[in-house]
């Protein structure tokens, strides 16, 4: 596998031969302790001539069904330290070295006048993002020191030449058009640093923070950025991921957001792109030994009957159940706490609590259909 | 009206001088991070030029994101205005205000945030201040050991409505607990709150117009006392509900004043505790081991005490784990001073049942209970001793309202609860909670 990732480096390395020197990848810089104030100060991504440059083995990846925030798209690169692997897991996070820088960037598509509008994320040309046309919000790095993982969240400046360290976050009013074309103003709130450790510490006894994403459930999916290649295995070949044949070969998967669901040819059936929904956007929270917990709701893939929210009375929901008896009512969305929670935008009865602004009506769509098609009554 | 000026004394004007004061503090505690901290104040002006004039809020973020164990963070008098919520990760923190009417965190501008403070963590003391008009709860603190809050107050400042954050006060999943001082007013779930905690003691609060006054639910030994519950929906509330890592037993409630809880239940259908009475003084809904005596305990209309099973809530047994026990046991009545309850009980079959069964002038007895009992605990036909509702208190009578039967044959019953119960210890707070 190492052979594979030095080539990998090789085509780098060619590429950069072509470009000539100034156009040279930026290199990288783990940072074992402090907060840099600046994003460049990493070298994982660079803004420079119009691009976005993804550094030396800075590697691209998406997730089968992602987190929804505010409709931004999302850059997620993984950095490992130089002749280190991270070891599979099935179900769990991904064991990372350390040394890993994990960075996530939020950005929109950007009109004349300044407002904002997304679609599929875009594609890379030679390891970077164009940004003519392109509004970078925020990007944040997730480190893994030798005291653990830690999460450093940087807000782009507006001629978007790089992004400071803004560990107490901010709220950046954006005008929105959305598909149909109706627009909306909105408040992006980024977390301040605290907060990355409210979906980041998926374990609220422990606390120690980690990745989400990288798990096999959410990668294991046809890469965005690496044509023909499985993301697994892209992980495998070049050079990332310790994971033996049989590993690899009974990965779990999610469901794969295709076009905002609506694309349901191409998709799995309707459980399978709900279950996948909520575990990606609500299970680093609800599950056995998250921060909701609490609740006794547990969104994990494979969590059933009144801990899936069946039938099951809300805890200590206040404004969040909305008049509704119960998380889930088999049949009737609109009984059914789940759907006023996602619909909601007020910060005492939407979910999730934190990083969205707007509501996910294609999200909202996934979830209503769900429902509806479930029988049963709660007796 | 009188309330809040009581209060609220105004602050205004104080502001600048406490922003002033506070980053003396912090340059004084500065230590090694000091750099890194005046890094990122410097580069966050040049980042979100959208940000101006949050500035007491960028400070107390930025000390409660640089704290370290042992930090004592002071916040000055003031009216603080937040947009966002506050958190703490850090364990040892202390957060000390100058007064819970001087150092004020108002969040009524809210525009994210479940929470007005968010605390993970342990060791953790709050102290002398207040949180004002948070969307959701104001003080959640998510697991945790020794946890002091004390001399807070939480307020919802307009009047009782459905719209005010769910909690005041919210410890949950913690462990070694103390509350005591704190005033609570305005929440439209608890003013007080404790959930799935263990080893907590809830002393000298006041909470009032909230929907339940004090709940402690799914927690395991808590003695409550030398509290005011005071024109809540429901004054004291001893619950446990279903599906939850912890059931909880062994609450003490004592020398508390509990009158003249009957303001309307403004709590969020759906949410348990709408389903209380307004006129409330005490409910206990499926917990086991309960002790309430030597209480002031009035005027709460529908009734005094209320025992009751989650059946009576009529919520799904689909949606119930088959280990959750629902039947209340265990629960002793004595020597409390009772008087003038139950005279317009909340719900219509209540007043039809006060009407028919004690005239329309009459009045529920002290304590309701809903008739349920567990088939399977049964021995001879009859639970065994030290599981039975007990009452020793005077003429306070005891009405079976026969819940299992569809409140059929309602009677008095206070004979059949002629016996007395084992004493509950008293809850030791330990470590750094433990009192000489």
């Amino acid at each position: 596998m190492m052979g594979v990732r030095n080539l990998v480096i090789s085509l780098f390395a060619f590429l950069i031969g072509c470009a000539g020197e100034t156009n040279a990848p930026p290199t990288p810089t783990f940072h074992s302790e402090g907060y840099p104030e600046k994003l460049s100060d990493w070298g994982n991504l660079i803004a420079a001539d119009g691009l976005l440059k993804l550094g030396y083995d800075v590697h691209p990846y998406d997730l089968a069904t992602p987190l929804f925030s505010d409709y931004a798209m999302k850059l997620r690169t993984v950095t490992l330290p130089e002749g280190q692997l991270a070891d599979y897991r099935q179900n769990d996070v991904f064991d990372f070295p350390v040394g890993t820088v994990i960075t996530k960037t939020f950005y929109y598509n950007e009109s004349g006048d300044g407002t904002v509008s997304y679609g599929a994320p875009g594609k890379l040309v030679d390891a970077s993002l164009p940004l003519t046309g392109t509004r970078l919000v925020e990007t944040r790095i997730l480190a893994h020191r030798a005291t653990g993982w830690v999460a450093i969240p940087y807000v782009w400046d507006e001629d978007q030449s790089d992004a400071y360290l803004k560990r107490t976050g901010a709220v950046i009013p954006l005008n929105i058009q959305h598909h149909d074309g109706r627009r909306e103003a909105f408040a992006y709130v980024t977390p301040n640093q605290n907060q990355c450790a409210g979906c980041h510490a998926p374990n609220n006894t422990s606390r120690e923070l980690s990745p989400i994403g990288p798990k096999a459930r959410h990668l294991n999916k046809a890469s965005t950025y690496h044509d023909g290649f499985n993301q697994l295995d892209y992980w495998r070949f070049a050079g990332l991921l310790r994971v033996t044949d049989d590993q690899a070969q009974s990965a779990p998967s999610n469901a794969v957001w295709v076009e905002n669901h609506k694309d349901v040819s191409s998709a799995r059936d309707l459980d399978a792109r709900a279950r996948a929904y909520l575990d990606a956007n609500c299970s680093h929270c609800h599950n056995p030994k998250g921060p909701a917990d609490t609740s006794g709701l547990n969104l994990e893939p494979d969590a059933l009957g009144p801990a899936l929210g069946l039938c099951k009375v809300a805890i200590a929901a206040g404004d969040g159940a909305g008049g509704r008896p119960y998380d889930i009512v088999p049949g009737h969305p609109d009984k059914s706490i789940f759907v006023f929670r996602m619909e909601s935008t007020k910060p005492s009865e939407m979910m999730p609590e934190l990083g969205r602004s707007l509501s996910h009506a294609e999200g909202v769509a996934l979830i209503r259909n769900w429902i509806e098609t479930m029988d049963g009554n709660c007796t | 009206m009188t309330r809040n000026a009581i209060l609220r004394p105004s602050t205004s004007g104080m502001h600048l001088a406490a922003t002033i004061c506070l980053a003396a503090f912090l340059t004084a505690c500065g230590g090694p991070d000091q750099s890194a901290r005046d890094n990122s104040q410097k580069v966050a002006e040049k980042a979100t030029s959208t940000n101006s004039g949050n500035d007491y809020q960028e400070t107390l973020m930025t000390a409660l994101l640089d704290a370290k164990p042992g930090d004592v963070i002071n916040i000055p008098a003031g009216n603080f205005s937040f947009n966002r919520s506050l958190s703490l990760t850090v364990d040892g923190v202390t957060l000390r205000g100058a007064g819970m009417d001087k150092s004020v965190l108002s969040f009524k501008g809210q525009i994210a945030g479940a929470e007005g403070l968010l605390v993970t963590a342990s060791n953790f003391t709050i102290e002398d201040l207040a949180i004002e008009d948070t969307k959701g709860d104001a003080l959640k603190v998510n697991e945790g050991k020794n946890i002091i809050i004390r001399r807070v107050r939480t307020e919802w400042t307009g009047a009782p409505k459905t719209e005010n954050g769910a909690y005041g006060i919210y410890p949950v999943q913690t462990e070694n607990v103390l509350l005591e001082g704190n005033v609570a007013i305005g929440a439209s779930d608890a003013g007080i709150y404790v959930g799935q905690s263990k080893n907590v003691v809830v002393r000298n609060n006041r909470a009032e117009y909230n929907v339940a006054g004090i709940e402690i639910e799914n927690t395991l030994d808590a003695d409550v006392y030398d509290n005011i519950a005071i024109n809540n929906t429901g004054g004291i509330l001893v619950f446990n509900m279903p599906n939850l890592p912890q059931e909880g037993a062994r609450t003490r409630i004592y020398n508390n004043k509990i009158n003249n809880n009957n303001t309307r239940n403004f709590g969020v259908a759906g949410t348990p505790v709408a389903s209380v009475p307004a006129g409330s003084g005490v409910v206990i809904n499926s917990n086991d081991q309960v002790e309430i005596f030597q209480n002031e305990i009035k005027n709460n209309n529908t009734a005094n005490i209320i025992i009751a099973s989650v059946f009576e809530s009529g919520i799904s047994q689909d949606g119930m784990t088959d280990v959750f026990d629902p039947y209340p046991e265990s629960i002793y009545i004595y020597d409390n001073d009772m008087a003038g309850g139950g005279k317009s009980p909340d719900r219509m079959e209540l007043k039809a049942l006060k009407t028919l069964k004690f005239g329309p002038l009459g009045a529920l007895p002290d304590v309701l209970w809903d008739g349920f009992v567990d088939p399977a605990k049964l021995v001879g036909g009859a639970l065994p001793d030290a599981m039975r509702i007990c009452l020793q208190n005077g003429a306070a009578e005891l009405i079976n309202v026969d819940g299992p039967n569809g409140f059929k044959n309602p009677e008095i019953a206070t004979a059949d609860h002629n016996c007395t119960l084992e004493n509950l210890p008293a809850v030791t707070l330990t470590g750094p909670l433990a009192e000489g």
